[in-house]
């Protein structure tokens, strides 16, 4: 496989070098947007460096930080409690799968499996989550309903299988119950596939917004993205927020009033830390994660 | 008669641990069991409201019955099918064109020598994969704006005509097809790139031995070594071809009206049936539909698997 000559070795590295720049250029779009002023966004468009800088959307954002300071609290609130109850609940539920021993594995097994396969659709989980349980627009419709995800329980069981099994044996000699060697024994040597599963689950959460779509109209409740994503549909909901008025006593000029630069200045400043946080998991990606793990 | 009693004695303490073994295993699975029941179980029996008339007073099992009206009304709409063709026929597009494209670019990282370099390139071109829908929305809205966007001004720079990108349906299944890859392939290949680290060079110098050329390695080892996993990405993926990436579809569109001709698929046509027009009769109908012919597909697809090689079936 090694490559003799050096052409190809330019011809790949070009690809490369291509392929990155297009997946960051459209962040410097956006972020030059942001830093933008409203009325050269209308009349000259979007640029790659933003002439003349302006910082009317940060200015706007940070005079009053109420609106995405609480988005942002909702957000990491609602992750973090997600991915500490979902991890807790999957992995112990994966042991009880994991186990030779257990009488009803089998039927567990495909309790669990059949979610799976079929599933009863939206319509029926709205009318049951809203008409039954009445759960619309609490912090509990953005934590319960996606606590369990039953690939990352069998991914867990899979790697509990995969321990071996002396230690297990030699605790149950010792007189430990099953309880205690899930707590002590199997989730502290577990530690690989936890961080995978709670990354993803925490991307997932940090990324969910179709949750506020069907279940929320509290705009107070609205996790990052689904601010993001309703006020892309109707900034003025946003400007209002925001306390902002075009007539009237402190009215400010038209042409300072934020537009789709306040919009790219709120992307940023939801997706940038993000952005710089999820990298540092990346050697967590794939171990694990391949498909075969769901298997038997 | 002691040795008899001890006996006894240790096999009822052994049966006794058995149950509390058991009773240990049913407490660790019981949160996750009750929340399946609840959030998947119990709307599953919630399909019979697809043959019912749903009045909101009188509850699921009041409502009346009224057969397979809701699925006749679904099936006689125009609605149905222009929406299970864009289903079936862009999921068919974004598959096939991640698949080549994960692929190859995994194949491109393989096949450069210096580590620094595969590393950069992972690392940044995995960053979309990152973003949920939402924000690849006000990405593509920057390229692609009507008026100020990146696109037009490139296009009216070389002397074209500006497009009216978000009412011109007939440009958006490459468009999404683009999209998709532009978010998914950094992520995607990934897997595939693992794979291939998997190879054992001996293979490669044997074939070097023998003559073999840049193809023969491609065919001969690289392609069977990657078969397993190709097939299992696919069996996953047919079994959800009747299931639509809605963020792509409804946010990325931005829900364009005019764009409903190539990009309205299922699950955008029961969101709309269930929160814009109310009509449950009709979306729980398209939901079950759905919900069936996925089912169907996976044992399906996976029992043709199983016939060819029983070691790449999922279960």
């Amino acid at each position: 496989m090694m490559v003799k000559k050096k052409r190809p070795q330019i011809l790949l590295n070009g690809i490369g070098i291509v392929y990155s720049l297009l997946c960051i250029i459209p962040f410097v779009i956006v972020v030059s947007a942001s830093l933008s002023r409203p009325i050269d966004l209308s009349q000259a468009g979007y640029k790659l460096i933003p002439s003349p800088l302006s910082l009317n959307a940060y200015e706007t954002v940070f005079r009053n930080p109420a609106v995405i300071g609480r988005s942002y609290a909702v957000t990491i609130f609602v992750t973090v409690v997600t991915v500490f109850f979902g991890l807790l609940f999957m992995s112990m539920a994966a042991y009880t799968l994991s186990r030779r021993n257990c009488a009803f594995r089998g039927a567990l097994s495909f309790y669990f499996f059949f979610t799976m396969l079929f599933s009863g659709g939206i319509v029926p989980s709205y009318i049951w989550i809203t008409q039954y349980l009445k759960l619309q627009d609490t912090y509990r419709v953005m934590i319960i309903p996606s606590l369990i995800n039953v690939f990352y329980v069998f991914m867990i069981r899979t790697f509990f299988q995969q321990l071996p099994s002396d230690i297990f044996e030699s605790a149950k000699i010792d007189g430990a119950s099953e309880a205690v060697i899930f707590f002590r024994i199997a989730l502290p040597l577990s530690k690989p596939v936890l961080a995978t599963v709670a990354f993803f689950t925490a991307m997932g959460k940090w990324n969910d917004w179709t949750t506020g779509l069907y279940y929320l109209n509290d705009a107070r409740l609205y996790p990052l993205q689904y601010l993001l994503y309703s006020i892309q549909r109707n900034i003025q909901a946003l400007l209002a927020a925001m306390d902002f008025t075009t007539s009237g006593m402190g009215a400010i000029p038209i042409e300072d009033v934020p537009g789709e630069n306040l919009l790219m200045a709120m992307a940023v400043i939801a997706t940038g830390p993000m952005l710089v946080v999820f990298p540092l998991f990346q050697k967590h990606f794939v171990s694990g994660l391949t498909v075969g793990a769901i298997k038997g | 008669m002691a040795g008899v009693k001890r006996n006894r004695l240790k096999t009822s303490s052994l049966h006794a641990s058995k149950i509390v073994d058991n009773i240990h295993f049913a407490f660790l699975a019981l949160p996750a069991a009750a929340l399946l029941f609840v959030f998947a179980y119990i709307p599953m029996s919630g399909i019979v409201i697809a043959f019912k008339h749903f009045r909101v007073t009188e509850g699921v099992f009041g409502s009346p019955w009224v057969g397979f009206k809701n699925f006749e009304f679904f099936f006689k709409s125009a609605d149905a099918w222009r929406t299970i063709r864009n289903t079936l026929g862009m999921n068919f597009l974004l598959i096939v064109s991640s698949l080549i494209c994960n692929i190859a670019f995994a194949l491109l990282c393989y096949y450069l020598r210096s580590r620094r370099a595969i590393k950069t390139y992972q690392t940044i071109t995995i960053i979309p994969s990152f973003l949920s829908w939402v924000v690849v929305g006000y990405l593509v809205y920057a390229l692609l704006k009507p008026s100020g966007g990146i696109i037009n001004q490139i296009i009216t720079f070389f002397g074209g005509t500006p497009v009216k990108w978000y009412s011109e349906p007939y440009k958006w299944p490459a468009l999404l097809v683009i999209i998709n890859l532009w978010r998914g392939v950094g992520y995607g290949s990934l897997f595939y790139f693992a794979s291939l680290m998997g190879i054992e060079h001996d293979y490669f110098e044997v074939a070097a031995l023998e003559g073999a050329n840049r193809w023969h390695e491609l065919r001969y080892i690289i392609l069977p070594h990657l078969l397993p996993l190709i097939i299992i990405m696919q069996i996953l993926a047919i079994g959800n071809i009747f299931r639509a990436d809605f963020g792509l579809f409804f946010n990325v569109t931005r829900d364009a009206g005019p764009l409903y001709p190539t990009t309205d698929v299922i699950d955008t046509y029961i969101y709309r049936a269930l929160m814009k027009l109310g009509d449950i009769g009709m979306s729980s109908a398209a939901g079950l539909f759905q919900s069936v012919v996925g089912f169907v597909l996976i044992l399906a697809t996976n029992l043709i698997v199983k016939r060819i090689d029983a070691d790449y079936a999922l279960f």
